[in-house]
């Protein structure tokens, strides 16, 4: 048995259109997850973040395809269960997804512990109606929420309240993983901050034991994952320590776009922001090569043809021809 | 938009409900061309049940039932188009108007188009068909028309109102463009499916409204519809009588126009509505 | 900021939606100064009534309470073609892209209609060179852009094109109302950068509405910071993000995540 929460390999899906093309939103992600850590995932809109994301519940859904690959719950395949299996065995007490937006498609018309007896009947009947309240209540007093969102139709709610109140109900079987996509970006600065310090709580109480954290907002990340992965055109570029990625990064995509963060910080007035011309290229299409070298300030003729070799940088692995020694020098260099 | 034209054409139920209706108003006004007698000349013995040279029989008349009919579908038809384009365009003004001035405007429009909701739209009909004297295929059907409104002026209302707060429109404002332009430029192609959608509905239910009066008597003068032909059935006891091809083909006929408008409808809805075409 | 030339000025500013019970005050009596060549934010978390004060400073809401005073003169909304005249000063960019444009037109017609407005008679061909320059401002190609639809293009395209529109109409004022909120952080350095070259090459007065505290510190002069309907704080940037006042204030800087401090996520 691997020590890996989460294990995910070679793992390839993609959205049919309507004229039967492939288009791999997804194509082929590697990557593990140890028990207790955290991992930020971060790109453009675009990039495959989100499919990843859905990708990674082991449901397909029409336009979406399962390609190949695997995904490991210490150590076991889930792509090798049926959907009924994974409905009842995996979904929601091993891996718990929470989608963007999610908050919204609560239906307005129940209340709250009504979503939550949903979930209880199917996975554990044996409880009674007031053994359910109580759980809930329980959960929700340890997770500072008042008792009486309970209640509550989810309408009444603010929009960060609801959000959390989304969150609580999805780790109710204590999920060994969270995948959260941009849980906070619709939200305000500070109900933003009441929802990381939720996910932080859950992490802490031992409910959820890893968490994976999809956003575009870089300094959240800094401050809540322990690793960061950067994703281009479905393909990972970059990954590492959030250390290291925010203030060390190697490949020239997230060198770029650790450059473009925005913060009220001291310093940070005058300095010059770092842009990327062009768009991430079509997915119909990627070109042959490196995907990013289209819009690469330092991309050479031999970036555009063959494999692209994994190089490392550390802990840091990322996806470039040049080693880290040519590329540091190319950044010092243009700073002077 | 062309495009969403395209895609009309490869909907099954569009094209089920379009290929059926032109065939239909092709037969009508084809065959009269053809067989150009008198569809009023009485030129058999009453009640004749089908043969070879009565298609569908004669009436208590002793005149042809299938000429009759198709003079009757082309009479059923122009009154429902015309009552379907008397309730959308009344409709649209109020609706546009309603939805674009909000206020006070929107309050008072609102008020009157609920006032239309409530009372009963047939009783209405009824009455203003007893009270006028003259009543020719147009008046019925422009009366039809200005009490079938309501739903559509409501429809447009709420589209109206979405789209007034959106960013294109505000563009369009302070790019100075006038108050009609906008309307016409900005809010009109959005809702311009909802508008086909609602005509095309207006007009199958014109027609019904249109039988539905004609067999009470209170119809057209001087024409033959439908809801006539199914008077004069009523009247002269052809159902005592057994005379079943004097009203069975009409009411189909009028079932048959209906439903290729409502699906026409569908086949519409499911292309233009992003609710049910996900 | 007060060698400049005073362009706008609010006194008392007010809004109120609804009546009788039902009433609230979305901007209450709110006062500022904008200067000519100054950069501004307008700086509130959701339902703050900034975007409600946007909407009056472009004349698009009346409001109920208090006065704009344009040019040191009242200003005069009544006739179109005085909300023309006005509108020939103040232009605006909005939040969304997508419903920014009108779907059932091509782009050229924005650009197009921007000619129109400032009532130009130009020649076909330079009409032509007049968009293609504005194109080629925001790094787009006219040639490639012109026949297409708004859904063809993507998000970042469809913001560029509405700063040529401002290239080309050339206001005295521009209102942008979170402009990079539904871009990516690579394509808002992108349009940031765009915004102040417009202001560097003709003195405009660019007002950001805004809920990203590090945008605000990062492209303006002078901010605004709007809680409730009311302005709580005002003054030069560094001033207000590097050593806040108001309780508020200092509330909303410290939520914002970081990279060289730490964030405290509190008890």
């Amino acid at each position: 048995m691997s020590t890996h929460i989460l294990e995910v390999s070679g793992l390839k899906t993609y959205y049919k259109t309507r004229l039967k093309e492939k288009v791999f939103a997804v194509d082929g992600v590697d990557f593990e997850l140890e028990e207790g850590k955290t991992l930020g995932i971060a790109g453009e809109s675009g990039c495959g973040k989100s499919t990843l994301a859905l990708s990674l519940m082991g449901f397909y859904f029409p336009p979406l395809h399962y390609g190949s690959g695997s995904i490991r719950i210490h150590g076991n395949d889930i792509m090798k269960l049926s959907k009924e299996q994974l409905r009842s065995q995996v979904s929601g007490r091993e891996i718990a997804y929470i989608p963007q937006a999610a908050m919204n498609a609560l239906n307005p018309t129940l209340r709250i512990i009504h979503f939550i007896e949903d979930i209880l009947k199917e996975h554990r009947p044996e409880l009674s109606k007031k053994q359910v309240w109580e759980l809930a209540a329980e959960r929700f007093k340890t997770l500072n929420l008042p008792e009486k969102v309970l209640k509550s139709y989810p309408n009444e709610l603010s929009g960060g309240m609801k959000q959390r109140t989304v969150i609580a109900i999805s780790t109710i079987l204590n999920p060994k993983v969270l995948i959260a996509d941009e849980p906070t970006s619709a939200l305000d600065v500070t109900s933003q901050k009441a929802v990381i310090k939720l996910m932080k709580d859950l992490l802490d109480k031992k409910y959820i034991r890893s968490l994976v954290f999809i956003t575009h907002e870089l300094p959240l990340l800094y401050h809540v994952t322990d690793d960061i992965m950067v994703m281009y055109a479905g393909e990972i570029v970059e990954r590492g320590t959030a250390e290291q990625m925010i203030f060390d990064p190697v490949h020239p995509y997230t060198k770029k776009l650790m450059g473009s963060i925005l913060v009220p910080e001291e310093g940070m007035k005058g300095q010059k922001l770092a842009a990327i011309p062009g768009a991430p290229p079509n997915l119909k299409q990627v070109p042959p090569g490196c995907r990013f070298a289209e819009r690469c300030t330092y991309a050479q003729d031999e970036c555009r043809v063959g494999k692209v070799p994994i190089h490392k940088n550390g802990s840091n692995e990322y996806r470039c021809h040049f080693e880290t020694e040519i590329l540091k020098e190319w950044y010092a260099h243009e700073q002077s | 938009m062309k495009n969403s034209f395209v895609i009309l054409l490869k909907s099954p139920k569009f094209m089920i409900g379009a290929i059926l209706f032109l065939l239909m108003l092709a037969l009508v006004l084809i065959y009269p061309q053809i067989n150009r007698k008198d569809p009023l000349e009485m030129m058999a013995l009453a009640f004749q049940p089908p043969d070879a040279n009565l298609w569908l029989g004669s009436d208590n008349f002793g005149r042809d039932l299938f000429l009759e009919l198709m003079y009757g579908i082309q009479t059923s038809i122009r009154v429902g188009l015309i009552a379907g384009v008397f309730a959308t365009v009344i409709g649209l003004i109020i609706g546009l108007a309603s939805g674009y001035i909000g206020g006070m405007v929107d309050n008072i429009l609102t008020a009157i188009t609920n006032i239309f909701i409530v009372i009963p739209s047939f009783v209405i009909l009824i009455l203003i068909s007893v009270s006028i004297n003259s009543r020719s295929s147009l008046v019925t059907a422009i009366i039809i028309g200005i009490t079938s409104w309501p739903w559509t002026a409501r429809a447009v209302r709420a589209q109206t109102t979405s789209l007034r707060g959106r960013d294109h429109v505000h563009i369009a404002k302070i790019s100075g463009h006038s108050t009609p332009k906008i309307i016409v430029f900005e809010i009109l192609p959005y809702i311009a499916s909802y508008v086909v959608m609602a005509f095309v509905l207006q007009t199958a239910s014109g027609i019904l409204s249109e039988a539905s009066i004609s067999m009470l008597g209170l119809g057209p003068y001087n024409t033959i519809s439908l809801g006539i032909i199914m008077n004069w059935a009523l009247v002269f006891e052809a159902p005592v009588a057994g005379a079943w091809w004097a009203f069975i083909p009409a009411a189909l006929s009028i079932a048959l126009i209906t439903f290729s408008l409502y699906m026409m409808n569908t086949g519409m809805d499911e292309i233009f509505n992003p609710k049910i075409r996900s | 900021m007060s060698n400049r030339e005073l362009l706008i000025r609010g006194k008392d500013l007010t809004k109120v939606f609804g009546y009788g019970t039902q009433k609230t005050t979305a901007v209450d009596a709110v006062d500022f100064d904008f200067h000519k060549g100054e950069i501004i934010s307008l700086v509130g978390e959701s339902g703050s009534g900034k975007t409600t004060l946007a909407k009056m400073m472009m004349g698009l809401l009346k409001e109920s309470g208090g006065s704009i005073e344009y040019k040191g003169k009242p200003r005069r909304l009544k006739s179109h073609s005085d909300r023309k005249r006005y509108w020939k000063d103040i232009q605006a960019i909005f939040q969304d892209p997508f419903s920014s444009f009108n779907l059932f037109y091509r782009v050229e017609k924005l650009l197009m209609d921007c000619i129109k407005l400032q009532g130009l008679k130009l020649s076909k061909e330079e009409q032509y060179l007049k968009m293609k320059e504005a194109c080629s401002f925001v790094n787009l190609k006219f040639e490639e852009l012109h026949n297409k639809y708004p859904f063809e293009l993507s998000g970042g395209q469809m913001q560029r094109l509405m700063i040529a529109r401002i290239f080309m109409l050339h206001p005295k004022v521009l209102i942008a109302d979170e402009p990079t909120s539904m871009v990516d952080a690579c394509s808002r350095s992108t349009i940031l950068d765009m915004l102040l070259k417009l202001r560097d090459e003709n003195e405009m007065t660019i007002i950001f509405i805004t809920h990203d505290v590090g945008l605000a510190y990062y492209v303006s002069d002078t901010i605004y910071i709007m809680e409730k309907g009311k302005i709580v704080e005002s003054g030069p940037a560094e001033e207000i993000i590097l050593n806040p006042q108001h309780s508020y204030t200092r509330q909303l800087i410290s939520d914002v995540p970081k990279i060289h401090s730490a964030w405290d996520l509190g008890s």
